[in-house]
């Protein structure tokens, strides 16, 4: 188990415990987090789980993969640190990470 | 009382369940599904769990415990005969009458089934459920004679699945070309070569006759030849389910007629997913759409409508399909493209092909080439400039012709 963290646009904020080895899309999805779609349920194809990654975390999280990056790259409300939560796994590294959430999903 | 019996606990149906909690509903959540599993992920079926990359686990839409938490009371296994809307009420299966103030039809669709003389031999499968996958994947073994029956997406995701477990593969199919139904003729010869190239052996223009075999399956009749066949997987299209809305009196016309809120002919009665037929005001058409975003969008409406919220239905169709480590993603429709523009490297099996209608973009076939598809989505509409499109060093939204200003 791993606490993540999301933070809405609006400030409000809900800590999970995560078991390890699910994504962090799937564990906003369980708990009903609003503002994660995840319409293609984790294949990296609809960019509905897009997330800000805290700063902070960044190093640990690491960068998008190249198809992330792709699905990504029109974006109006990209940022450097945004990741696609379904393509992160949590894990006991990860235990603590914070999320921020966009204000709309494309 | 307050109660949203779902019937149908399939994409569309437990994504309505959990948006109708998302949306702070505090009334009974009633779902019924006649598979016993909970919602899962059927694209994966003929992709990662048919070829064992993900277990099945990993393929359910949420945890058994999400359902619990949430209050969503999951009855699987029980399906529903019979709805009757004068007195709003289900009857289950075992004669359970239940009634209901708000009633989502989230039903889905069925394989097109074969009645041609030995259709129901040992060895002939459909691939709808995750049931029928687990059967299908412990008789894919090496060496074995598969026969696709059925040149569409499911069938060639098979395919290209079996190729790679070490089954011999022949996909024999009606039309002249592949994909005939759902893409262009550009596309469809893309996909024609990436099969062959593997080893697939494709039959156009031929249709089948008859299955030979006592109990179990030996060959596939087609004119005076007969084929060597182990098994068997009929991926012909799909029929919505539509007859228990039809036995209610519910307007149908290839499939659940619903309006933008996905209401019905009924009042306090929805629908959503495969099985309906409903308008898109982007298309300017009434339509019917397998794809999983449709399910899942139409269920968030229809869990809105029943919340009062007024949420109508506007979304550009869009869907994906696997075959070997290509991945290719679809916006639109192509076949309502008049004029195409190709962006990118064919031989290299990274490329987009946009489709335009009255020089609108109105579709994007791309394979591995996910940015053309995100661009697709965003740009829906939009007018191009052909000529630098084709130049994939020039930056898509340099593309662009500036009759619109971004969003
Ligand atoms: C092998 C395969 C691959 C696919 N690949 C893709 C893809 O890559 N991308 C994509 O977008 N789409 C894909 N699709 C299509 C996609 O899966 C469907 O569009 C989607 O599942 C539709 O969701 P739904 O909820 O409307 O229907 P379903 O998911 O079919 O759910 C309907 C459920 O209702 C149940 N039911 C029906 N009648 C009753 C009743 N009377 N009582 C109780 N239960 C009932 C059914 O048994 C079923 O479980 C694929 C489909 C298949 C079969
Ligand atoms: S859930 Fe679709 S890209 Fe993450």
């Amino acid at each position: 188990m791993s606490k993540i963290t999301f933070v809405q646009h609006d400030g409000e904020t809900q800590t999970l415990d995560v078991e390890n080895g699910l994504s962090v899309m799937n564990a906003a999805v369980d708990n009903l987090i609003p503002g994660i779609d995840a319409d293609c349920g984790g294949e990296c194809n609809c960019a509905t789980c897009h997330v800000y990654v805290d700063e902070t975390w960044m190093p640990k999280v690491g960068l998008p993969g190249a198809m992330e990056e792709a699905i990504m790259s029109l974006n109006p409300e990209r940022q450097s640190n945004s990741r696609l939560s379904c393509q992160i796994k949590v894990s006991d590294e990860l235990d603590g990470l914070v999320v921020n959430l966009p204000e709309f999903q494309y | 009382m307050d109660r949203v019996i779902i019937i149908g606990a399939g994409q569309a149906g437990g994504q309505a369940a959990a948006s109708l909690r998302q949306q702070t509903y505090k009334g009974e959540i009633l779902l019924f599904g006649d598979e016993p599993h909970p919602p899962y992920q059927r694209p994966l079926l003929s992709k990662q769990y048919l070829s064992s990359e993900e277990e099945q686990e990993r393929i359910f839409l949420r945890a058994e415990a999400f359902y619990l938490k949430h209050k969503i009371t999951l009855r699987l296994g029980e399906s529903i005969e019979k709805i009757s809307p004068n007195v709003n009420s289900v009857t289950t299966s075992t004669g359970e009458q239940i009634r209901y103030r708000d009633l989502i039809l989230a039903l889905g669709s069925r394989p097109r089934t074969l009645t041609i003389p030995g259709s129901d031999l040992r060895g002939i499968h459909y691939l709808r459920t995750l049931d029928h996958v687990d059967v299908i994947k412990s008789e894919m073994l090496a060496g074995k004679k598969l026969v696709i029956i059925g040149g569409g997406y499911i069938g060639l995701e098979v395919a290209s699945v079996a190729v790679k477990i070490g089954l011999d593969v022949l996909i024999i199919e009606t039309e002249d070309r592949i994909l005939k139904r759902v893409t262009t003729e550009e596309m469809s010869a893309f996909y024609h070569q990436l099969h062959v190239d593997r080893g697939v052996q494709i039959c156009l223009n031929t249709s089948i006759a008859s299955f030979s075999g006592q109990e179990n399956l030996e060959g596939v009749v087609c004119g005076d030849k007969v084929v060597p066949a182990d098994m068997v997987i009929v991926g012909i299209g799909i029929v919505p389910n539509t007859k228990l809305a039809q036995a209610a009196g519910i307007a149908c016309d290839n499939g659940i007629s619903t309006d933008e809120y996905c209401r019905t002919s009924i009042d306090n009665i929805y629908a959503a997913g495969d099985c309906t037929h409903h308008p898109n005001p982007i298309l300017g058409r009434r339509l019917r759409l397998e794809s999983v975003p449709n399910a899942m969008e139409q269920a968030k409406v229809a869990a809105s409508n029943i919340l009062g919220k007024n949420k109508a239905y506007a979304a550009v169709p869009w869907f994906w399909s696997d075959q070997y480590e290509h991945k290719l993603q679809m916006v639109g429709f192509s076949t309502d493209g008049q004029e195409q523009c190709l962006r990118g490297d064919k031989a290299a099996k990274t490329f987009a092909i946009y489709y335009f209608r009255d020089q609108r973009l109105v579709a994007v076939d791309a394979v591995n080439a996910p940015a053309d598809f995100a661009a697709g989505r965003q740009f829906y509409d939009r007018r191009f400039d052909l000529k630098k499109l084709s130049n994939i060093d020039i930056d898509i939204k340099d593309c662009l012709m500036d009759d619109q200003i971004d969003h």
